[in-house]
């Protein structure tokens, strides 16, 4: 596995795996042959990044349960609460932490860190392909 | 047979968070404050490390360290000179520390009696920003020679760090270090986080960082004993 070794450092592949592990597990005791697709919510306050994280996701899965299937990221906007207004907002800029409304810095976070299987799209028989 | 959706609802790293989780609760029964530093490569963290570290035996603490490195047992021969004991985990090339690595060397530490754990991460400011150790406290280093728009380039980490250390002060005015502009970012992505300025090298503002570190573990482990000068701590 020359390739796994050339990018062992990046770090996206052990997110990949990680999420292998945590779909296998969550398929294991059922009755499913294939999954056909992992739906991620990823934030963007994560540090994860979406591309290195779909390079990564095909390596991952070799000789795993998931092998073939495809990856589809949800995106999820940086959403912090305001303890002046009293109300939620989403930031367009995650390097600055403040209300777009009022400029009172916060940091409640409250989306966007997200690594998270939201759900998975299994098959229960073999494809006739 | 069409496909059918499968809901999971799981975070990616709930193993790690769930590990992590069972080592705090570990350092926390005995009174540990654990502390995972974090900075870029050559921010200084060993030295500053070595230090904090031979002034807290100094005052008669007891405290241990692990250190996370790409390769080389370097940093802990280094940080073995300060009396304290030390751990090195070679990573092989893993970019980060996981809560399972740490979990593996401390399995046969024992850890009973100890003040401060220092866990020395891997030179990185992206994959450990995600990867909780089981500390009560994450130090973020910011040198003064690697600019002041670090924490814009990384605002993941510098938002999760508990406080921010400027290293390296002592070099601050042959590198032209923008005070206000470090802070302005800082507390752009990471909003009234404390900031501690020091040089390892020369000492200044570690007595800063030594009352900073003493203040939380009162605050976050308690006072289980009379301070090293015999004064009662609360």
């Amino acid at each position: 596995m020359r390739a796994k070794e050339h990018v062992t450092t990046m770090h996206e592949l052990s997110i990949a795996i990680n999420l292998v592990e945590v779909a296998e597990a969550a398929v294991q005791h059922l009755n499913v042959a294939r999954v056909e697709s992992v739906h991620l919510r990823l934030g963007v306050f994560s540090g994860v990044v979406a591309d290195s994280l779909f390079f990564a996701y095909d390596i991952a899965t070799e000789g795993t349960l998931l092998a073939g299937s495809s990856l589809v990221i949800e995106v999820v906007p940086l959403v912090i609460y305001c303890p002046k207004c009293e109300i939620e907002h989403e930031l367009n800029n995650i390097q600055l932490l403040e209300c777009p409304g009022c400029g009172t810095a916060s940091n409640e976070i409250r989306q966007g860190k997200e690594i998270e299987i939201a759900y998975l799209e299994v098959a229960d028989e073999p494809s006739i392909t | 047979m069409n496909p059918r959706l499968l809901e999971i609802r799981q975070g990616v790293l709930s193993k790690n968070d769930e590990r992590a989780a069972k080592l705090r609760e570990r350092f926390l029964k005995v009174g540990i404050l654990a502390l995972n530093i974090v900075s870029s490569p050559g921010a200084g963290k060993t030295l500053f490390l070595k230090q904090t570290m031979e002034k807290l035996i100094a005052q008669d603490y007891k405290v241990g360290a692990l250190v996370g490195d790409l390769q080389t047992d370097n940093d802990a021969r280094f940080l073995a000179k300060s009396g304290a004991p030390v751990r090195q985990i070679e990573t092989a090339g893993n970019c980060h520390l996981e809560a399972a690595l740490i979990d593996n060397y401390l399995a046969d530490w024992d850890l009973t009696g100890f003040d401060f754990f220092f866990i020395e991460n891997v030179g990185n400011l992206v994959c450990p920003a995600n990867y909780d150790l089981g500390e009560s406290l994450r130090v973020v280093l910011l040198s003064t020679t690697e600019g002041e728009d670090k924490p814009l380039k990384y605002p993941p980490m510098f938002h999760s760090a508990d406080v921010c250390i400027i290293s390296k002060i002592d070099l601050a005015a042959a590198v032209e270090f923008d005070h206000e502009a470090a802070y302005e970012n800082i507390h752009a992505v990471h909003p009234m986080m404390p900031v501690i300025e020091v040089s390892a090298k020369t000492g200044t503002g570690m007595q800063d960082w030594l009352d900073f570190l003493q203040t939380q573990k009162q605050k976050i482990v308690g006072a289980k004993r009379a301070s090293p000068n015999g004064v009662q701590t609360n």
